[in-house]
């Protein structure tokens, strides 16, 4: 049943009903087996792609290194979740880098917001021991999808 | 006055201009249709292959090539047969590179057939052979493949279609319009009729790599049938190359030896950039087709089930990207119901007359767009069907 998912990570906005058509399945069985991956947290969500850049609302993101001292007995996964807490923080990755240990993204609406994030809440943090932010200037593909596209289809009308 | 009929050979003007151009013009008219008539990938030629095209152009390879193609890129045409139909080809002498497999599909007819002489085609297919044909002077006999036979040209059809002026069969399958397939017994059946006659083969393969559920079969595979066959094929439906323009021929090296002749009087050799593009294709492309392949499967369900739950009879296509369904149960003319789908709900198909008269009752429905478009399509297909149930 992983065509379900296959299907879904393309579009999310593929109903049940047309996803029992692709895979001349039962809408009943789709149903059930996307609430079944929904409970077993294999789908965690839905979210929308959204060029924000188009709309009028002021949008930055960043991408930041940290650099941590594990806690003993503790390892990565508690400093993780003091972070990630944070909704400010959009994602968060475990590195296998030399110089730093994680690195997370995260969103707001202006560079001073991002800054005062990083300088007020997640520096005194306790175990990390630097950071260093890099702000996105433009933002080509993400999920990929690229940005800044429209899709016209240009393909010539001829009879073929 | 210039006299232009005076002027023009009487041979091209006779040729009808094909009725489906007033049927686009309306189309590119009007706003917000949702169209499923075009016959061409929406996917963008793979990268890597856009990008080797680029480097030649970079590293200045703007020149001619040989009249028959690169002899890199005959070789890796040859390799690909090989690898996926288990047909043999000599690089050196059994392939010319062409502008697309239409260029093909002309060079072919030219060689083989003179004014007089007999053609088979079976019907419905692509709108190319009839006039190229015409052109010749050649005299095209048409058999309707029929709804009840899955669109399949079948060994009685042929043996009885047959004279002694027939020259050439053409064989188009993977079909368009219909998406029918002929499968391996299919073609021996077909192969016992033609084996002690001197009839040649234009097997015309350009969907060879858009099958579902199972994989293609060349005449050219059967028994006794290689030193008549010509395959047309090309990168256009594969790889998604339309605007590359770049097919090929492959055929015994007595009638290629021929063909080139034509080919290079008239051509001289394929665009450079684009051979270049094909041998990247053809060494790391599998993949790619693979992936299209898929996805198109993917919507070929969809629309057929989509078609059937809306009350249309639909045949199973096993090849192309194309649903032929058959619309004679609403009473309404293939033109009819065209238009009034086109005016009535803004959504556009090609009525299966634009294939010649064995269209009527058919219409030709495109799936090579986007799953979002598809289902939007079926949505306005429902509501017209609803309507016309209604009266």
């Amino acid at each position: 049943m992983d065509k379900i998912l296959q299907l879904l990570e393309e579009d999310a906005t593929l109903t049940a009903e047309q996803i029992s058509v692709m895979l001349s399945k039962e809408v009943g069985d789709i149903k059930k087996a996307i609430n079944k991956y929904e409970k077993d947290g294999v789908i965690l969500g839905y979210k929308t792609l959204i060029d924000w850049d188009k709309t009028d609302r002021e949008y930055v993101s960043a991408i930041i290194e940290v650099k941590v001292m594990p806690q003993r007995d503790r390892g990565f996964d508690h400093i993780a979740e003091k972070i990630y807490n944070h909704p400010e923080v959009k994602s968060l990755y475990l590195m296998s880098s030399g110089g730093f240990d994680f690195a997370l993204i995260i969103e707001g609406k202006t560079m001073r917001e991002v800054a005062y994030f990083v300088a007020q809440k997640l520096a005194p943090i306790e175990s990390i021991t630097s950071t260093a932010t890099h702000f996105v200037l433009r933002k080509y593909k993400d999920k990929g999808v690229i940005y800044g596209s429209c899709e016209i289809d240009e393909r010539g009308n001829l009879l073929i | 006055m210039i006299d232009y009929g005076k002027m023009l050979s009487k041979t091209v003007c006779d040729i009808k201009p094909s009725g489906i151009r007033r049927f686009f013009d309306m189309l590119s008219e009007m706003d917000d249709v949702i169209s499923l008539t075009v016959g061409q990938p929406d996917f963008v030629t793979p990268w890597h292959i856009r990008e080797a095209a680029i480097e030649s152009l970079e590293k200045g390879k703007t020149y001619y090539t040989s009249n028959a193609g690169t002899s890199e890129l005959r070789e890796e045409i040859s390799k690909y047969m090989k690898r996926r139909f288990n047909l043999e080809y000599c690089g050196k002498n059994e392939i010319i590179v062409t502008v697309g497999g239409s260029e093909a599909i002309d060079v072919c007819m030219r060689a083989i057939l003179e004014p007089g002489d007999e053609v088979i085609l079976p019907v419905p297919s692509f709108v190319c052979y009839g006039p190229i044909a015409e052109m010749i002077g050649a005299k095209v006999v048409k058999i309707d493949t029929k709804l009840e036979n899955s669109f399949k040209l079948t060994a009685d059809e042929l043996r009885s279609a047959i004279t002694d002026k027939t020259k050439l069969l053409i064989l188009p399958f993977p079909n368009n319009p219909t998406g029918a397939i002929l499968t391996e017994d299919e073609l021996k059946e077909i192969s016992e009729v033609l084996k002690d006659t001197n009839i040649a083969v234009l097997s015309d393969e350009i969907y060879a790599e858009l099958t579902y559920g199972r994989k293609h079969v060349s005449i050219a595979n059967i028994e006794g049938m290689r030193e008549r066959t010509i395959i047309a094929s090309g990168f256009s439906k594969a790889y998604a190359m339309t605007g590359w323009r770049l097919g090929y021929l492959c055929g015994p090296e007595p009638l290629i030896k021929e063909m080139l002749k034509i080919h290079q009087y008239a051509i001289m050799c394929a665009p450079t950039a684009s051979q270049f593009a094909a041998i990247e294709a053809m060494r790391n492309g599998d993949e790619d087709v693979e992936m299209m392949r898929n996805e198109y499967n993917r919507r070929r369900t969809f629309v057929l089930n989509g078609l059937r739950k809306i009350g249309i009879e639909c045949f199973e296509p096993e090849g192309a990207f194309y649903i032929y369904p058959n619309i004679a149960p609403f009473g309404l003319s293939s033109d009819e119901f065209a238009e009034r789908l086109l005016y009535e709900h803004k959504c556009a198909i090609v009525p299966g007359t634009a294939f010649g008269d064995s269209g009527e009752g058919f219409a030709r429905i495109s799936y090579a767009y986007s799953m979002k478009h598809l289902a939007q399509a079926l949505e306005r297909i429902e509501l017209f069907v609803k309507s016309l149930k209604n009266r």
